[in-house]
Order: structure tokens, then C-alpha cells, then sequence
């Protein structure tokens, strides 16, 4: 089956005759590596908003996300492969994310989980709202929906699974030589409105200007 | 049971005629007291009046007048019709009222929360700092006029987006390019971002006495709790003074899921607020609904169409069920037994979902009321599954979660007689829902002050007397069995009909004036004030939110218990973050 060419270990265009399946794979070093981590993808356990009662929801019997190894939600950054933003972020809330975002150890992923993760949602106009985690963080999979449904969470997460099965060890930017810690955010300081430290100087910038006009 | 007292007319005029006048203003009601003499009033009221729980305490902006209005809303424990009276102060800084703190603790976070965001200061407040937002953030949102960074205009529909349709990304319009604000020729490299002193001073300085003379002198250690942490309940944070396992002072900190909730309603149209009413607390969106349709139904003064009436009451009593499942689920998830309980709950919960899917199109979110009645009628398959659901499942799962967890010995052993909260205390610190009647007082809107059809139903008010966590774990189990008992009784008498009493309409005529209505949410008394001016959007939207009032007893609860208990404690609130911060 062509949308499910990933999923086993074997590579499929070896015929390994049918009595040593069991014992047998002919498969490639990245295959090995990623059909290993597609299959226990540890989210930390992170819910900012409603989303997170839909992401429970998913764990629960009747979803349950523990067919896709992703049952095993970490309260530590530190185990954690993948960030789950269910949820609103909000500007107080918002150096939190990214201090648990630098925490968390390659290889990493993001998943922007509902509206307001994605793009700020229906709270993007607000004062303390954030339009979209991905102002901050490399997002990897997007997931529609306010919330999204527990299937949808899934889909989001077979997503991510195919996503995983691309990536090539040799190539992956955890492995690069002399790269440390690439994916560092700096953290953003909350002063009278939140700053983007990364952007300070078109802020300033913007700001002289707005004195000018 | 208490019976509602019959409307009764407070003459505070003629007991204080220098300093109180009648609101006269058309559509309004209740009282202005001169703000030099508010104490002297409020402890009347208290005292005299017996008005003991202080509903709601919040802020309108009059720019137009030039004042500031602070707006309190009282009610009696035993029932009844409440008062409310407002204060004003010109609109120049520093906008100073004197605080009520000491005649009712509950006015606490409240009066934070009308300072940070109206920048009403209230002399006499011992703690008096910003609370949704941050210290050093430059303005107070809910004022008049104040613009937000991706402000557009001051209501909606925005014509850009409607009849014209021309609407752009709001980063384009903003210097930033971002959603941020700051003040002109703003220098980083000279900034100096406010740290987080006062928080820690507000603790209370216990740290350096050393305990009793037989025991080792030990310093007091701040712990920091959240606003990422496994069992806060969503981002609550939580600043803790200990002696070793004891808590010495505790300061809640909130505002990680502050959402603008009142200033995006202001925005909106009276309609458009609906939804967003359903993401406040995310569990009982259908509670949430109900809320918003009464306040706003007080304010149009129309009817409801009969059937929806029983709709109502069916959706919100089936949302109180599965609330109190979630709660017991996690309650025992934080105790330590990891998920299992909680899988139970949830099993039921996804059957109730299924109803919500099936009569409004969305699980959680259902946005299902409108004023008048509701969207849609219940199909008939709905229906059966909700008789089904009622008369079978769920009494007997019921029977089932109590039979394999209340005499439970671990779970016994942790809530008996831990975290014990009177009923005087309760009251003090504005405690409402199934955490008062925990502590002894039989006090359930749906009898104290009947809305909806609630006076037709026969039920008990569940109350349980210790006021220990343990009660408050068996009161869930009580109330999810009334609820069964209103359910079926209103599936037996819902009548046919209409659901709407008015047309299908974009745009509700609101006339001038204010309303407080209230409903019983599973978290406690769920209210709105809203003020109208007449034109299609609300010109002040308050949510008084049951789980952010109820965090006000937190502190005077944990004193000297065990950090451990404190977890357990935050379950039996059963607070919801989307309506603590809103």
C-alpha cells in the first residue's frame, strides 16, 4: 500500500519468503531509526487551554492514542520528544513555553494543536494574546479546528509520524557537526508589552518612527 | 430547603439619606453611595440587611461622564433577591475607592482584578497588584480608551470585513508588525523588566522565626509552583512559603490564560459573544450558554419559548454530570491513582458529549442558546439516547464509581478531615457551589433564586456539613443524583412546540440599561453584568467567574497543611482556567 509504505520495519520491494518474516527484515539504517521513534513519540504533558481537555480525551479508551505509542505523556521537558500546544498562548504565559521549548532535547518537535496555537484564533485580537506559536517556535504539524476533535488530534499525529519517516540520520540537524543547540529561542522579556529580543531592533526602530509620523 | 423570599424592597436611602441616592438612570437600579462613606454602608448592608456574600465586585469605564463606576452586586445566603450599589469617582488618576476587603474577604482578587485592568485603586487593600496581567505592563485594558495593538475600530462588525470585505492581516496595520504596543522611542538597552519582589513580598514574612524550641531551626523555603506543572488543573501558579512540608503563605498567580474574554466582548455584538462565552469554562460550555442568554433575556425583557426552557435545563443538568465525573476522575488522578478512575469517567462523559454533538454540531463548544431559546430542536434519536442515558447508564454508573471508591481506604485517609472550610469562612470569602454547600450551607440558585423552570422540579439542595475535602468529594456524587432526578422529571414534562420565542436574527435590540443574572454552574454561581447604551454591542461585559472567585479562600484554607494536600485541594475546587483568567 503506497500511504502506508513507511509504517513497517521491512523495505518493501524485498521479498523475504514468508516463514522467517517473523525473524527477517532487510531494511536500511534510517529506516531502523525512524521506526523506532515514530512509533513512541513522547509528548509532554502540557495543556494550556481547551484543546488540552481534547487532547485527555484522546488518551482516553474510546481514542486512545496509545496505539501510536504517544500514551506516555512526560510532566519533564527533559523526556519529552514533542510539544503539544493545546491551547491559547498568551503573552504571560508565553516565556514558560519557550523556556520548556529549550529545555526539551533534540530531536524535537512541535505540534500547533487548534485556532489559537495556529494563528491566535478567535482570541487573536486580544491584549494578551499571542497570534500563533509559531512567532516563536518551528512548528511541525498544524492541527485545525476549536477545538480540534480527538480524531483530528490523531490525524495531526500520523502527520507527524509520516513527517518522522523522512528524515535521514545523516542529515537530520541534531547530528551536525559543530551545531549546538540550533534550535535555541531566546527568551522574550515581558516589559510593557511583550518583546521579541530577536526583533529588538526593527522594534526600536518602529517605535522612534512612530514619534516622527 | 430554603425557600425564595419574596422580593423585598432595602430603603438604604432613607436609612443613610446624606450619602446614598437612588440610580435614577433609566434602565438602572440599586443605589450611589458616596465613595467617602462605602465602608460605613457595605458593613450596614452586611450587618443589618444581612446581605452576607458579596456576588461580584467590578468596574465601568463612563467616559462620556467622566467617571468611574465601581459596581457591587450583594445577595443573602438564605435566598432571595439581591442589591447592588455602585460608587463613583472622577475619571483622573489616581481613581481612589476604598476597599471592602475587610467587610468581605471575597472582594480580594476582585478588586486586584478592577485595578489591573480599569486602574480603579483601592486604598486599603493590603495586596493590591496586578493580577491578569503583569507587573509593568503600560495601561489598563478595559478603560474606554484604550486601543489594543490590532485594533481596528471600536465595534464590530468591522467594515472592512462586512459589507465590504476588504480585510487584510491586522500584523500589516500594526508598526510592530506584531500584536504589541510600546510607548515612543522605547530602548531596549535601557529597560529594566519589573521582576517578580512584590509577588515574594506579599508573602508573609514568617522566614526567618525559627519553629517551636524542641525542634530544629529551620529556614522557610519559596516554592514555585506551575505555571507548567502535572496537576495544577491548566497554567495556575502558584507561590509557596514552607516550613518544610507546611505551608506558611500561599499566593495564587494567574492571568497564563488571560484571554481578553471582556474586552473582546465589548468588541462584539451581543450575539457573537456566545461563543466565546463557550470557551470560559471549557467543561460546561452549555452552562456557560445558559448564563449569557438569562443576563441578556433580563436586559431585552422577552420570554423564553417553553420548550426551550426544558431543553435548557435538560443540557445544563447533563452538563453538571459529566463536570462532576471529570472532577471525581481527576480528583482521584492527583491522590495518586494515576488514570484509571478518570478512564471511567471519561467513558461517560464521551456519551454525554455525543448528545451535545448531536443537538448543537460541536462536542465541547456547543454555542447551542440564543436569546429567546436555542438554535435547534433536539432530534429525536438524541433524544432516546438522553432517556437512555438518564433512566439506565448513568444511575447505575454511578452506583458503580461510589461503590468501588468511597469507602476506599487510601482515598479516605487523604480527604477526611483535611482542608476543613466553615461555613462562616466560606461565606466571608464569597464561596460559592458545591464547595459552600459543602461546608453547611444549603445555598443553590436553582432554589435560593429559581431561573429558568427550576421552581417546576422536585429535588434536594445536596449539602453535606464537615466542609472537609472528603464531603466535598461525597457532595459531587449527591448533586450528579439530583441532577438525575431534574433530568428525569423534565424529560417527562418537556412539552412540544416552538424553540424560539423570537425570529432568527443577527442583530438583537438591546435597550439601555444593566443586568446581573446568574445561574448555577457546576463550579458555583456563574454571573454576567452587563451594561447597555442601546446600540447592538455591549457597552461593559463582566463575567464573574465561579472557579476565580473561589480561589480567593485558597490561601486562609492551606495554611498549615501539607504541600501534598495542596494538590488534592486545587482538584476539589475544581477550578477551570479558561474561567479563572477568562
Amino acid at each position: 500500500m503506497e500511504e502506508n509504505k513507511y509504517e513497517g520495519l521491512n523495505l518493501p520491494n524485498y521479498n523475504i519468503p514468508e516463514d522467517i518474516q517473523n525473524v527477517v527484515s532487510v531494511t536500511t539504517i534510517d529506516r531502523l531509526y525512524n521506526w523506532g521513534r515514530r512509533w513512541s513519540v513522547w509528548p509532554l504533558m502540557f495543556g494550556l487551554a481547551c484543546c488540552a481537555i481534547e487532547m485527555i480525551a484522546a488518551q482516553t479508551a474510546r481514542y486512545d492514542m496509545a496505539r501510536f505509542g504517544m500514551e506516555v505523556m512526560r510532566p519533564t521537558p527533559r523526556q519529552a520528544d514533542m510539544m503539544l500546544v493545546s491551547g491559547t498562548v498568551t503573552k504571560k504565559m508565553l516565556p514558560s513555553i519557550i523556556r520548556l521549548y529549550n529545555q526539551m532535547p533534540e530531536p524535537k518537535y512541535v505540534v500547533a494543536m487548534g485556532a489559537c496555537a495556529s494563528s491566535g484564533g478567535p482570541f487573536k485580537e486580544g491584549y494578551n494574546v499571542v497570534a500563533g506559536i509559531d512567532k516563536f517556535l518551528p512548528v511541525d504539524v498544524y492541527i485545525p479546528g476549536c477545538p480540534p476533535t480527538p480524531q483530528a488530534l490523531i490525524a495531526g499525529m500520523m502527520k507527524l509520524q509520516e513527517k518522522i519517516d523522512k528524515q535521514s540520520i545523516k542529515k537530520v540537524r541534531w547530528y551536525e557537526k559543530g551545531k549546538v543547540d540550533s534550535n535555541y529561542v531566546p527568551m522574550p522579556i515581558l516589559g510593557p508589552d511583550l518583546i521579541d529580543v530577536r526583533r529588538a531592533e526593527e522594534i526600536e526602530a518602529a517605535a522612534v518612527k512612530k514619534e516622527g509620523a | 430547603m430554603t425557600a425564595p423570599a419574596s422580593t423585598t424592597t432595602i430603603d438604604l436611602v432613607s436609612r443613610f439619606p446624606e450619602f446614598v441616592t437612588a440610580d435614577t438612570r433609566p434602565g438602572f437600579s440599586g443605589f450611589i453611595v458616596k465613595k467617602e462613606n462605602l465602608v460605613e454602608v457595605a458593613t450596614a448592608l452586611r450587618d443589618e440587611f444581612n446581605f452576607d456574600l458579596l456576588s461580584s465586585v467590578t468596574g465601568v469605564d463612563y467616559i462620556a461622564d467622566n467617571k468611574m463606576e465601581v459596581v457591587y452586586h450583594l445577595h443573602r445566603t438564605t435566598g432571595g433577591p439581591g442589591i447592588v450599589f455602585k460608587t463613583q469617582v472622577d475619571r483622573v488618576d489616581p481613581m481612589e475607592v476604598p476597599s471592602l476587603i475587610d467587610v468581605w474577604a471575597g472582594a480580594d482578587f476582585q478588586e486586584r482584578e478592577a485595578w489591573d485592568l480599569l486602574g480603579i485603586k483601592f486604598t486599603g487593600h493590603p495586596d493590591l497588584r496586578r493580577i491578569l496581567l503583569w507587573e509593568g505592563y503600560e495601561g489598563h485594558p478595559l478603560r474606554k480608551d484604550y486601543q489594543e495593538a490590532f485594533f481596528e475600530e471600536e465595534t464590530k462588525p468591522f467594515k472592512s470585513r462586512w459589507p465590504e470585505g476588504h480585510h487584510t492581516y491586522a500584523e500589516f496595520k500594526n508598526p510592530f508588525r506584531d500584536n504589541i504596543k510600546l510607548p515612543e522611542n522605547f530602548k531596549l538597552d535601557n529597560y529594566q523588566p519589573e521582576n517578580e519582589d512584590q509577588l515574594y513580598f506579599s508573602l508573609e514574612k514568617s522566614s526567618m522565626k525559627h519553629t517551636s524550641e524542641n525542634q530544629m531551626g529551620t529556614d522557610h523555603m519559596v516554592v514555585n509552583m506551575g505555571p507548567h506543572h502535572p496537576s495544577t488543573h491548566g497554567v495556575l501558579r502558584v507561590a509557596v512559603e514552607l516550613n518544610g512540608e507546611t505551608i506558611t503563605s500561599l499566593k495564587p498567580v494567574m492571568g497564563y490564560l488571560h484571554r481578553n474574554h471582556d474586552k473582546i466582548g465589548e468588541r462584539n455584538t451581543y450575539l457573537q459573544i456566545m461563543p466565546f462565552t463557550d470557551r470560559l469554562d471549557y467543561f460546561n460550555s452549555m452552562a456557560n450558554n445558559f448564563g449569557y442568554a438569562v443576563t441578556v433575556e433580563k436586559l431585552m425583557n422577552i420570554p423564553v419559548a417553553e420548550r426551550a426552557e426544558y431543553i435548557r435545563v435538560i443540557m445544563a443538568e447533563l452538563s453538571r454530570i459529566q463536570n462532576h465525573l471529570i472532577f471525581i476522575g481527576m480528583l482521584i488522578n492527583d491522590l495518586g491513582s494515576m488514570y484509571t478512575p478518570s478512564l471511567y469517567a471519561f467513558e461517560e462523559r464521551e456519551l454525554i458529549l455525543d448528545i451535545f454533538e448531536a443537538v448543537s454540531g460541536a462536542r465541547m463548544m456547543c454555542n447551542y442558546f440564543r436569546f429567546g431559546g436555542v438554535v435547534r430542536d433536539i432530534p429525536a434519536d438524541a433524544m432516546q439516547k438522553i432517556k437512555d442515558l438518564v433512566h439506565d447508564r448513568l444511575p447505575a454508573k454511578t452506583d458503580e464509581m461510589e461503590r468501588f471508591l468511597n469507602e476506599n481506604e487510601v482515598l479516605v485517609g487523604r480527604l477526611k478531615g483535611v482542608h476543613v472550610l466553615n461555613a462562616e469562612e466560606a461565606i466571608r470569602n464569597s464561596v460559592t457551589g458545591p464547595v459552600l454547600r459543602a461546608a453547611g450551607v444549603p445555598y443553590d440558585l436553582r432554589r435560593a433564586d429559581p431561573y429558568s423552570v427550576y421552581d417546576r422540579f422536585d429535588f434536594d439542595v445536596a449539602v453535606r456539613y464537615n466542609g472537609d475535602m472528603y464531603d466535598n468529594y461525597l457532595i459531587r456524587f449527591d448533586e450528579i443524583r439530583q441532577s438525575l432526578r431534574i433530568l428525569e422529571q423534565a424529560l417527562k414534562q418537556i412539552p412540544e412546540g416552538p424553540i424560539n420565542s423570537q425570529k432568527p436574527q443577527y442583530q438583537v435590540r438591546v435597550p439601555a440599561g444593566e443586568a446581573y443574572g446568574r445561574v448555577e454552574s457546576p463550579k458555583g454561581e456563574l454571573a454576567f453584568y452587563v451594561v447597555s447604551n442601546g446600540k447592538p454591542n455591549p457597552y461593559r461585559y463582566h463575567v464573574r467567574a465561579p472557579s476565580f472567585v473561589n480561589l480567593t479562600a485558597v490561601e486562609t484554607m492551606c495554611k498549615g497543611t501539607k504541600i501534598a494536600d495542596f494538590v488534592a485541594l486545587l482538584a476539589m475546587l475544581d477550578i477551570v482556567m479558561g474561567e479563572v483568567d477568562r
